[in-house]
């Protein structure tokens, strides 16, 4: 297996306007790994994945997926590199105009014309996976709870098995049983599929279950990395006060300064 | 508290931005569409949205008016004992201009704010972003059988007014004005030329065009929650009332400038 990473990041940084929200990020992920980034609201973690999908054009910059620098790739070019992504909104953003299962069989059916009745099998079967039953499937996204929708989200994003998933808070808005169990879901994915995965959370307890290595973003940088085993000893106050959700920190008085 | 000549200079070169960034999404708008894949299923289904929806308030709109504007001509006729004009004036304007007019407006009214609100609800949902991730260009998939679909169920949907239009003159001249019934019918036709048609026509194509681009131009840019979506629906139908009302004046020019 080669060793270049899947994903290689540097110097990336990105304004909207006057807000500089990503001042020089640095990361790297191993094939096959599983990265987590912590961090708190409006830090750009989201901000970071739409950049290494292109869905945001990073101001300057190095991003390297499997080797290949993907910020300066056509149109063209670009659809194949996303062929090999899936991503886990934020949000879910399902498809309120399609019912479920056309949902998840979306990638399927739109990107690699795949049969509907083929795909409809496939999509079932992974909606089984993230525990919907089969009959949630014919429902339409606005019918379903928000945690529905986002193992909903979950299922499409993994329909097509790429190589790289990305997950954005995952299990945020679901119950600690379901937030297991899609825990569970996205370490089997890395396994099975043998997938590449990037992950945000402010849920460490998902954190510590589905990461190899978790990264705290804070000011737009990358400011710890680390082995999940070590982040209680990380020494960075940043990262105590993080992990700890403490209300009192070096983080407050940043929030304070001006 | 500002420079007033400084506020008119920063609303121009906002404007000219627009003009640029829309300039820019209509060209690559129109790209697409020689460049598959095109979703016909969802052409089809557009076309259904806006022209079966439509045909009420078009057919509506035009009746009235031409009804309107027979009376109106008659009793501006019959001060000068010309009466027998009503039918030719009728069908003249309904066909040159308030046919294609009234309809472009009515639908852009229905249609581009809808488009707008549902592109808009997608971007900030992030249903767009959902799109290129799973390999399907939103451009091709959104608005691609929006442009399709309104440059060919306008001119049908204006055809359709055109005719109820001078229908409503024809009602009104021959029941209420007394107007005879076969010769109204005759100079109608005879007053009505191909390029009076074809030019109809154009411009109903022209005006879907429009209808389209604002809608989805709107939405596919808006931004900044349900406020941006309602922001970028007015703006849809707004834009698309200028353009369509410029657009006509253009071809009117073009067509009839240089007849006596
Ligand atoms: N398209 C955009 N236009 C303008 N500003 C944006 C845009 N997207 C994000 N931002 C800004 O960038 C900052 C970082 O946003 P981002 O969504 O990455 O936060 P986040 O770290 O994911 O936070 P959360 O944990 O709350 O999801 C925010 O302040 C946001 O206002
Ligand atoms: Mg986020």
């Amino acid at each position: 297996m080669s060793t270049t990473p899947m994903i290689e990041m540097s110097g990336v940084t990105k304004a909207f306007g006057a807000k500089q929200v990503l001042r020089g990020v640095d990361l790297s992920i191993p094939r096959g790994k599983s990265l987590v980034i912590i961090g708190g609201s409006g830090t750009g973690k989201s901000v970071t994945l739409k950049c290494i999908l292109g869905l945001l054009k990073p101001d300057a910059g190095s991003i390297k997926v499997d080797g290949v620098e993907v910020t300066k790739l056509s149109a063209r070019q670009r659809k194949k590199t996303l062929s090999m992504f899936g991503m886990l909104f934020q949000g879910a953003a399902l498809f309120d105009s399609l019912p479920v299962w056309k949902n998840v069989a979306f990638g399927l059916i739109q990107g690699r014309g795949m049969k509907q009745t083929d795909a409809k099998e496939i999509a079932l079967e992974k909606l089984r996976r993230v525990g919907l039953t089969p009959d949630v499937g014919d429902l339409s996204p606005s019918e379903l709870s928000g945690g529905m929708q986002k193992r909903v989200g979950l299922a499409r994003a993994i329909a097509s098995e790429p190589d790289i998933i990305f997950f954005d808070e995952p299990t945020t808005g679901l119950d600690p049983i379901m937030a297991d169990v899609i825990n569970d879901l996205i370490v089997e994915c890395v396994q099975d599929l043998g997938a590449t995965t990037l992950s945000i959370t402010h849920d460490m307890a998902s954190a510590r279950k589905i990461a190899d290595r978790i990264a705290m973003i804070y000011e737009g940088r990358i400011i710890w990395e680390g082995d999940k085993d070590t982040i209680d000893i990380s020494g960075n106050d940043y990262v105590d006060q993080f992990i700890h959700g403490r209300a009192h920190g070096p983080i407050e008085m940043q929030i304070l300064k001006p | 508290m500002s420079n007033p000549l400084a506020i008119i200079g920063r609303v121009f070169l906002n404007s000219l931005a627009e003009i640029g960034r829309l300039s820019q999404f209509a060209a690559v708008a129109v790209i697409h569409i020689v460049r598959p894949p095109i979703y016909w299923r969802l052409a089809l289904q557009q076309m259904w949205l806006i022209g079966y929806n439509s045909l009420p308030v078009v057919g509506l709109t035009a009746l009235f008016t031409g009804a309107a504007l027979a009376q109106q001509i008659f009793v501006g006729g019959s001060r000068f004992n010309a009466e027998s004009v009503v039918p030719g004036v009728v069908v003249i304007a309904i066909v040159r201009e308030l046919g294609p007019v009234l309809g472009g407006l009515m639908v852009a009214g229905r249609v581009s704010s809808a488009m707008a609100a549902e592109l808009g609800t997608m971007r900030v949902t992030e249903q767009i972003d959902a799109l290129t991730t799973l390999s399907t260009d939103p451009i091709n998939y959104l608005v691609v059988p929006r442009l399709l679909a309104a440059v060919v169920t306008l001119p049908l949907l204006v055809l359709v007014a055109n005719i109820i239009g001078v229908l409503g003159g024809f009602v009104i001249g021959t029941e209420r004005l007394g107007l005879n019934a076969g010769s109204y019918l005759q100079v109608t036709i005879e007053f009505l030329e191909n390029a009076d048609v074809v030019s109809s026509m154009v411009k109903a194509a022209v005006f879907g065009f429009f209808i389209a681009l604002m809608g989805s131009y709107h939405g596919y840019n808006s931004r900044g929650g349900a406020q941006g979506v309602g922001k970028a629906t007015t703006n849809a139908v707004v834009s698309a009332f200028i353009l369509i009302l410029l657009a006509n004046l253009i071809i009117t020019v073009i067509v009839f400038g240089d007849q006596a």
